[in-house]
C-alpha cells in the first residue's frame, strides 16, 4: 500500500499538492471571510423594502431567494437574519466559555470544588437541553437578553467537562507541586500555571461551541421564545415561513435554513481544522 | 457479579436519583420564581377583578412568600405527588402529563428504535467499504443532518409528502372534530408516521457515525488481520470481529441519546402540531403556566436518567470486561 509519489517542485501545488498545513490555513481562511462577509454585508442592509406587487415570488435572478408576503427580498432579509444569529451565537458563546473557564479553574483548588464543579455539570446535563434554555430564557423575561443568557448558561457543560480533565491530569505534574510547596496561592497557580495550558483546549471548544449556540438559538426563536417578530432572527423568519408551507411557497423555508445549514457547517470545518493545527500530534504532517 | 453488588449498584443509583430530582426540583423552581412571571394576572388572562380579591388571590399563589419557605412547600407537595393545577388545561399537573406523555412516546420510541437499527446498519456498510461511494455518502449524510436545526428538517419533510405528494395529513394527532380516544389506529398512525420519519433521520446521524468510526478502528487491529490471514474474509469477518465488538457501545449510546429525543420530540412536535409532551411544554413556557413547565422539567429529568441508568445497566451487566475487572478487584 506504501507506494512514495513522484514529486514535482515545478507543478502548481495550488489545493491538490499543498501540505495538509497549507491547505488546512486555507479552508480556515476561507470559512472565516465568509462569514465575516455575510456580518458586514448585514451592515448596509437596513430597511428593506416592502412591495405588494412583487409579493410572493419564485426565486428569480431579480430576488435570488424569491419574495414574502409583504414582498420584501428573502435574500436580504436571510442575510440580516443570520449575522443576527451569528452575534446572537458569539455573545452566547463568550458567556458560555467564561462560566467554563471559571468552573474549570475552581475545580483545581480541592477536592470538594472538584466535586461541586461535577454535581453542577451534571445537575445541567439531567434536563434536556431545549428545556432548559426555555427555563432560563424565561427567568430573564424573555427577549434578547433571555435567549443570549438562556443559549450562553447552558453551552458550557461539554468544554467545562474537557477542562476539568486537563486541569486534574495538570495537577499531578512536579511543578505544581512545587509551586504549592514554595507557597503559591490556589488562584496564582491556576492563573499562571494551568491557564495557558488549556488555552488550545478553550480555543477549540469555543469554535465547535458556536454553532450548537446558533442551532439552539434558531431553535428556540422557532418556538417562539425571544426575539419579537420584527427583528428578523432566522428562527423567526423559519416560523413565520411555517404558515405559507401549505399554500406551496417552498422557498420561505428552504433558502434560510440551508444558509443557516451552510454557516453551521463552515463552524464545524472552522473548528476542526483549528484543532488539527493545535493539536501538536497532527499539526506537522 | 454477585446479588451483593448489584444491590450496591441499585442502592446507588436510587440515592443518586433522588438526589438529583431535589436539586433539579430546587433548582428549576428558583428560576421560574426569579423570573418576572405574576401567576395572578396569567390566572386571570387580563379579566378585570377588584383589589380585594386581587388579595385572595396572591394570598393563594403566595405571592411575597419568602423563597424558603415556598420551596418547603412545593418539596412537600411534591413528595405527595401533588404537582398543582395547570393554569392553561385547568387540570391537575400530573393526569396532563400523563396524558401528553403516551402521544409522545409512541413517537418516541419508534423513532428512537428506528434511528437505533437504522444508524447502526449505515455504519456498518459505511465502516465495511471504507473510502468506497458508499462510505462518503452516508458521511456527507450525517455531516449535513448533524449540522441541520431539525425543526427545518421537519418542515422540508412536511412540504414534500403532506404538501406535494398529499400523501398524509398536515398535522394534529387525530382528525379535527373527533375525540382523541375516538380516533381509528389508522387515522393516529397516518399521523404518527412524518414526525418519526424526521426524527429518526436526524437521530441516525450520531450512531452512524459512531458505528463507522469504531467498525474502521476494529478492522485495521491486530486481531483482525490475524484472522484475515487465517482466511476469513467478508461479511463473517465483519459479523465475527467487528459487530461483536461495535454493537454494545453503540446501544449505550442509543440510551444516552434521550436528552437529544426529548429536545427533538419538542421541535418535531411543533412542526407537526402532534399533540404531544414537547408541544405541551412549548404552550405552557409561552403561556407562562408554571405549575405545568415546572412538572414536565422533572419528568423530562425523570425521563433522561432513566436513559443514563439503561446505559450504566447495559454496561455493568452485559459487558464481560467490565465483569472481570470488578472480580478483579
Amino acid at each position: 500500500m506504501i507506494r512514495k509519489k513522484a514529486t514535482n517542485d515545478k507543478e502548481q501545488w495550488f489545493l491538490y499538492k499543498a501540505n495538509l498545513r497549507t491547505k488546512t490555513l486555507l479552508v480556515i481562511g476561507i470559512s472565516v471571510l465568509l462569514i465575516v462577509s455575510i456580518l458586514i454585508s448585514s451592515l448596509f442592509i437596513g430597511e428593506i423594502p416592502t412591495s405588494f406587487t412583487s409579493a410572493n415570488q419564485m426565486p428569480s435572478l431579480q430576488h435570488l431567494f424569491g419574495t414574502d408576503w409583504m414582498g420584501r427580498d428573502m435574500f436580504l432579509r436571510t442575510i440580516s437574519g443570520l449575522s443576527l444569529s451569528l452575534i446572537v451565537g458569539l455573545v452566547a458563546s463568550g458567556v458560555s466559555t467564561l462560566i467554563s473557564i471559571i468552573l474549570g479553574l475552581f475545580s483545581s483548588f480541592n477536592k470538594f470544588a472538584d466535586e461541586a464543579v461535577a454535581s453542577i455539570i451534571d445537575l445541567f446535563g439531567s434536563i434536556p437541553h431545549i428545556l432548559l434554555i426555555i427555563l432560563i430564557s424565561i427567568m430573564f423575561g424573555g427577549g434578547t437578553l433571555g435567549v443570549i443568557m438562556g443559549v450562553g448558561l447552558t453551552h458550557w457543560t461539554p468544554l467545562a467537562r474537557v477542562l476539568r480533565s486537563e486541569v486534574k491530569e495538570i495537577k499531578t505534574k512536579e511543578y505544581i507541586h512545587l509551586a504549592q510547596n514554595l507557597g503559591k496561592s490556589k488562584v496564582w497557580i491556576a492563573t499562571k500555571h494551568i491557564l495557558p495550558l488549556i488555552i488550545s483546549q478553550i480555543i477549540v471548544g469555543i469554535i465547535l461551541m458556536f454553532p450548537h449556540a446558533i442551532m439552539h438559538e434558531a431553535a428556540i426563536t422557532f418556538l417562539g421564545f425571544g426575539l419579537p417578530p420584527h427583528e428578523p432572527a432566522i428562527g423567526v423568519i423559519l416560523s413565520e415561513s411555517m404558515h405559507y408551507l401549505s399554500s406551496g411557497y417552498w422557498w420561505l423555508a428552504f433558502y434560510p435554513g440551508v444558509s443557516l445549514l451552510i454557516v453551521v457547517l463552515l463552524f464545524d470545518l472552522i473548528g476542526e481544522n483549528v484543532e488539527k493545527l493545535l493539536n501538536p500530534e497532527t499539526a506537522q504532517e | 457479579m454477585n446479588r451483593k453488588s448489584i444491590i450496591k449498584f441499585f442502592g446507588y443509583k436510587l440515592i443518586r436519583f433522588i438526589i438529583l430530582m431535589i436539586a433539579v426540583a430546587i433548582f428549576s423552581f428558583i428560576l421560574l420564581d426569579l423570573s418576572p412571571i405574576n401567576p395572578v394576572s396569567v390566572y386571570l388572562k387580563g379579566a378585570a377583578v377588584s383589589e380585594a380579591q386581587r388579595q385572595i388571590l396572591n394570598q393563594y399563589f403566595g405571592v411575597g412568600v419568602p423563597l424558603p419557605t415556598k420551596i418547603y412547600h412545593w418539596l412537600l407537595d411534591l413528595i405527595q405527588g401533588n404537582l398543582g393545577t395547570s393554569l392553561i388545561y385547568r387540570a391537575p399537573v400530573i393526569d396532563v402529563i400523563v396524558d401528553k406523555f403516551t402521544a409522545s412516546l409512541a413517537l418516541m420510541s419508534l423513532s428512537w428504535l428506528l434511528s437505533g437499527i437504522i444508524g447502526f446498519l449505515l455504519g456498518v456498510v459505511a465502516g465495511k467499504n471504507k473510502g468506497s461511494w458508499i462510505d462518503k455518502a452516508v458521511k456527507t449524510y450525517c455531516y449535513a443532518i448533524q449540522s441541520a436545526p431539525s425543526f427545518w428538517v421537519g418542515m422540508l419533510i412536511l412540504m414534500v409528502f403532506a404538501v406535494y405528494l398529499k400523501l398524509f395529513p398536515i398535522g394534529f394527532g387525530v382528525p379535527i372534530g373527533v375525540k382523541s380516544t375516538d380516533a381509528t389506529f389508522i387515522e393516529w398512525a397516518s399521523r404518527l408516521v412524518l414526525p418519526t420519519l424526521t426524527l429518526s433521520l436526524v437521530g441516525l446521524a450520531p450512531i452512524a457515525m459512531y458505528t463507522r468510526n469504531e467498525l474502521v478502528q476494529v478492522l485495521s487491529s491486530d486481531y483482525v488481520l490475524f484472522a484475515k490471514s487465517r482466511g476469513e474474509k467478508g461479511w463473517d469477518l465483519v459479523k465475527n470481529h467487528g459487530i461483536r465488538n461495535i454493537l454494545l457501545p453503540a446501544v449505550t449510546l442509543q440510551f444516552l441519546s434521550f436528552s437529544e429525543l426529548f429536545g427533538g420530540a419538542v421541535l418535531v412536535e411543533q412542526v407537526f402540531s402532534y399533540p404531544g409532551i414537547g408541544q405541551t411544554a412549548v404552550a405552557a413556557g409561552l403561556q407562562s403556566d408554571v405549575p405545568l413547565f415546572l412538572g414536565i422539567v422533572l419528568f423530562s429529568a425523570v425521563f433522561v436518567f432513566v436513559g443514563n441508568l439503561l446505559a450504566d445497566i447495559s454496561y455493568y451487566f452485559i459487558d464481560p470486561r467490565i465483569k472481570e475487572s470488578e472480580f478483579n478487584d
